[in-house]
C-alpha cells in the first residue's frame, strides 16, 4: 500500500518561529553587509560607496518579506527566507566587486581605443532583479495568503494548481520552444534558451521549470498507484506496463528534443531528471529510476554519435580533456585538437585577414571544429587561487574568467572565500533543500507532498549541475546557479519557488482545525 | 589596510558564514527537539497548577510520562513525544497518529492532559477502544505502561 498520504506527522506540535525568522534574517544581513565593507576595506581602504544603497536596499527587501510572510504565512519555515536572502546577498555582493573590476577594465580599454564584447557584471542591474524577485515573492505569498473560508473559487494556492495540470503543462512546454521561434529566440554561447522582447531578454526555461513540477505533481497523483502497483516482475525490478510506460517515453523525447535542438544539456538533464526523480517520490520503486537512468545514459549516448550535435560532443571532450582547447582550440577530423589560440600562426593569420572570430576562421581552415576551454579552465585557476581559506573578497582577480558573474560566479566566489565559503552556500543550498523536503514530508495532501518534493529536488539538481560544471565533475552546462548568477528571469523564478515552499510549509506546519466531537458515529469500514 | 588587518577581516568574514550555517542549523534542531521558547509556547501553563503546593507537584512531574509509544501495529516503533498538547488517533489525515488499519475509525480515539494526568477518550470508533483489557466508555486516566489497544494498534505512554 503507498503511504504517501499516510505519513506519521512530525512529533512536535509545529509553533510559530517568526522569532527565530526574523534573528536569521537580520544575520543574514549581516552578512551581506559584511561582505559590502570587505570589499570596500580591501580594494580602497574604506567603506565602499556602494553600502548604503545595495546594503540599504537589501534591508528594506528583506524586511518587507519577513512581514508579509508573517502576516500571511505566520506557521512557514523559519529558514527559508533568510538562507534565499543570505545566497542573493552574497551573489549581489561579489556582483558588485566584479562590477567595480569590470568597469575599470572597461574604462582601460576604451580609453586604449578597444571595445570590449563580453557581458559584464552589473550591480545596479542585479539590485534592480532582486528588487523585483523579492517583490515577487511578497505578490506570490500575498495572493496564495489563506481565504478565510477556505479556497474560495477564485483563491489561488499550490494546492488549487493541480486543477491546471495539463494547462500549465503544455504552458511549459511552449515557455520551453519560445527560444527556437525565430525572430524571438537566440543564440547566446552556443546554447538557444533565451528570448528577446524589446530590452530585455528573458530565460523561459527559469520559469517553465516550476510549471514542470507542478504538471509533474499532478499527472504522477492521478497515475501513481497504477505505475507502482501494476506490472510484471522479472528478479528485483518490477517492469510496467506500457501504457504506464507511455509518459516517460514522452517526457524523455521531450528531454532529447530540447537537447537536440537548443543543444542545452543541462537543461535537458534537469528535466529529465526532475521527472525520474518526482517518479521516484510517487511510487517509491527504484526500477523507475533505473529505467529513468538508463535512458539518458541511451540518449546521450546516441547524441554523441550524432554528427550535428558537435556542441554536445565538444563539451564532453573538453570535460575529458580541457588543457588542447585552452584558449581555442580545434578539433580535426583525425581526433586531434590542434590549438588556434591567439599565440598561434593560424590565429595570428586568420587576425590579420581581419577575420572578426579568428580562432573560429582559423579552425575552418583546417576543417575542424572550434571550442574553447579558457572559461573553464581559468574557473579552475581560480579555484586554485582561492586554496582553502580564499584570498579574501576584494583581493582575487576572479574577473579573469569569462562570465565569472553569472554561469563561473561559483568558482569566483571560491577563489575569494576558499573552500571555507564554498562549503558554507553549498550547505545553505542543503538547507533549503533540506526544509522544502521536510515541507514535503509535513504535507498532509499528496498533490503538495510530490509539489514540494519536486520544487526542493530541481533546486538540489541545478545546484548540482553547475556547481558540478564548473568545477569539472561533470561536463559544464550554461545554467544559472540559483540566487547567486547574476540574471533576473533565474532570480524571478527562485524567488517564486521559495515563496512556494513558504506557502505549502504554512499550510503544513498549522495547527490542524480542531475536530468536531459530535460527529455521530464513525460509518462502518469494510474489511477484506 | 596591512595585509595583516585584510586577512584578520577575511578570517572573520569566513567565521561569519559559519555561524550564520550553525545559527540555521540551531532552529532545526529547536524545530525536531524543541528549544526552550518553542516548548514554553506550545504548553499552556495552568494558571492553577503553579498555586499547587510545590512537593506533589514535583511528584507529578517525575511520574508524568513524556512520550507516547507505538508497540503494536504498522506503526510500531514510532514515537510521539508528549507535550501537553492532545494527541489524536485515526485513520483520518489530520489526526496526529495516522494508523493505516481497517478495524480503527477515522476519528478513533483522543488522548488529553487533564491536571497532571493523560486521558484517554473515545471519539465514538466502530470497533472500541480498550485500555488494558477494559474498553474505554468514557474518558479514563491512562497510568504509564499500560496498552491502549486501537484496532489493530497497540499504543502505551512511557516516561
Amino acid at each position: 500500500m503507498s503511504s504517501i498520504g499516510q505519513q506519521i506527522r512530525a512529533q512536535l506540535p509545529y509553533t510559530k518561529r517568526n522569532a527565530a525568522s526574523l534573528a536569521l534574517l537580520i544575520f543574514a544581513m549581516v552578512l551581506t553587509l559584511s561582505a559590502f565593507a570587505e570589499v570596500g576595506l580591501a580594494r580602497d581602504g574604506r567603506l565602499p560607496l556602494g553600502l548604503p544603497l545595495y546594503g540599504g536596499g537589501l534591508v528594506i527587501l528583506g524586511f518587507a518579506a519577513y512581514f508579509v510572510q508573517a502576516k500571511f504565512a505566520p506557521y512557514a519555515d523559519p529558514l527559508l527566507l533568510p538562507l534565499a536572502v543570505a545566497l542573493n546577498g552574497i551573489g549581489l555582493a561579489m556582483i558588485y566587486r566584479l562590477d567595480l573590476d569590470t568597469s575599470k577594465t572597461k574604462l582601460d580599454a576604451r580609453a586604449a581605443g578597444q571595445k570590449l564584447a563580453e557581458d559584464e557584471a552589473s550591480a545596479p542591474g542585479q539590485l534592480m532583479w532582486t528588487f523585483i524577485g523579492i517583490a515577487m515573492f511578497v505578490v506570490a505569498v500575498l495572493i496564495m495568503r489563506d481565504t478565510k473560508n477556505g479556497e474560495g473559487r477564485f483563491a489561488i494556492s499550490p494546492k488549487t494548481m493541480q486543477r491546471y495540470t495539463y494547462i500549465v503543462g503544455l504552458s511549459a512546454m511552449i515557455l520551453l520552444l519560445l527560444p527556437i521561434v525565430p525572430g524571438l529566440g537566440g543564440q547566446v554561447n552556443g546554447a538557444r534558451v533565451w528570448i528577446f522582447i524589446g530590452p530585455f531578454s528573458v530565460q523561459p526555461g527559469e520559469f517553465a521549470k516550476l510549471m514542470l513540477v507542478v504538471f509533474f505533481a499532478g499527472y504522477l497523483v492521478n497515475k501513481r498507484q497504477a505505475m507502482s502497483l501494476i506490472g510484471k516482475k522479472i528478479g528485483p525490478l518490477s517492469l510496467p506496463r506500457a501504457r504506464d510506460l507511455g509518459p516517460i517515453m514522452v517526457i524523455w523525447f521531450f528531454a532529447l528534443g530540447v537537447l537536440f535542438v537548443q543543444k542545452d544539456l543541462g537543461t535537458a538533464l534537469l528535466y529529465f531528471g526532475l521527472f525520474v526523480s518526482m517518479l521516484y517520490i510517487a511510487t517509491q520503486r527504484v526500477s523507475w529510476v533505473m529505467i529513468g537512468v538508463g535512458l539518458l545514459a541511451i540518449g546521450i549516448f546516441v547524441a554523441t554519435l550524432l554528427p550535428f550535435m558537435g556542441h554536445v560532443n565538444q563539451r564532453i571532450d573538453i570535460w575529458q580533456n580541457p588543457g588542447p582547447y585552452f584558449d581555442g582550440g580545434c578539433l580535426v577530423k583525425s581526433g586531434e585538437v590542434v590549438p588556434v589560440n591567439p599565440d598561434t600562426d593560424l590565429y595570428k593569420q586568420a587576425a590579420a585577414a581581419g577575420s572578426q572570430l579568428p580562432g573560429q576562421t582559423a579552425c575552418r581552415k583546417l576543417g575542424g571544429e572550434y571550442s574553447d576551454s579558457g572559461q573553464l579552465l581559468k574557473g579552475l585557476f581560480s579555484l586554485g587561487e582561492g586554496g582553502v581559506l580564499g584570498t579574501g573578497l576584494g583581493q582575487g582577480e576572479p574577473w579573469r574568467t569569462p562570465l565569472s558573474f553569472s554561469d563561473f560566479i561559483f568558482d569566483s566566489l571560491g577563489e575569494e572565500l576558499g573552500l571555507t565559503g564554498l562549503m558554507v552556500l553549498l550547505l545553505v543550498y542543503a538547507l533549503i533543500v533540506q526544509r522544502g523536503m521536510k515541507t514535503a514530508i509535513a504535507a498532509r495532501d499528496p498533490f503538495l507532498k510530490l509539489f514540494a518534493g519536486g520544487v526542493s529536488f530541481v533546486l538540489a539538481l541545478q545546484v548540482f549541475v553547475i556547481v558540478g560544471g564548473v568545477t569539472r565533475l561533470i561536463p559544464l552546462t550554461g545554467l544559472t546557479t540559483p540566487f547567486l548568477s547574476q540574471g533576473g528571469s533565474s532570480l524571478m523564478a527562485n524567488w517564486i519557488l521559495i515563496a512556494i515552499l513558504v506557502r505549502m510549509s504554512h499550510d503544513a506546519r498549522k495547527p490542524a482545525p480542531q475536530a468536531i466531537q459530535d460527529e455521530g458515529m464513525t460509518q462502518i469500514v469494510s474489511t477484506r | 589596510m596591512t595585509p595583516f588587518t585584510l586577512t584578520l577581516i577575511k578570517l572573520a568574514f569566513l567565521a561569519v558564514l559559519w555561524l550564520f550555517v550553525i545559527a540555521a542549523v540551531g532552529v532545526i534542531r529547536a524545530d525536531l527537539f524543541g528549544s526552550k521558547a518553542a516548548t514554553r509556547a506550545a504548553q499552556p501553563q495552568p494558571a492553577r497548577a503553579a498555586k499547587l503546593p510545590k512537593q506533589p507537584r514535583a511528584q507529578q512531574q517525575r511520574s508524568a510520562p513524556t512520550k507516547l509509544v507505538v508497540v503494536q501495529g504498522e506503526r510500531a516503533g514510532t514515537v510521539i513525544d508528549l507535550t501537553g498538547v492532545p494527541i489524536t488517533i485515526g485513520r483520518a489525515n489530520d489526526a496526529t497518529l495516522v494508523v493505516t488499519d481497517d478495524y480503527a475509525s477515522s476519528r478513533h480515539a483522543r488522548i488529553y492532559a487533564q491536571d497532571g494526568q493523560w486521558i484517554v477518550e473515545d471519539l465514538g470508533s466502530t470497533n472500541g477502544t480498550y485500555l488494558g483489557r477494559t474498553k474505554v466508555s468514557r474518558p479514563m486516566p491512562v497510568p504509564p505502561g499500560v496498552p491502549v489497544r486501537i484496532g489493530k494498534t497497540v499504543i502505551e505512554l512511557r516516561k
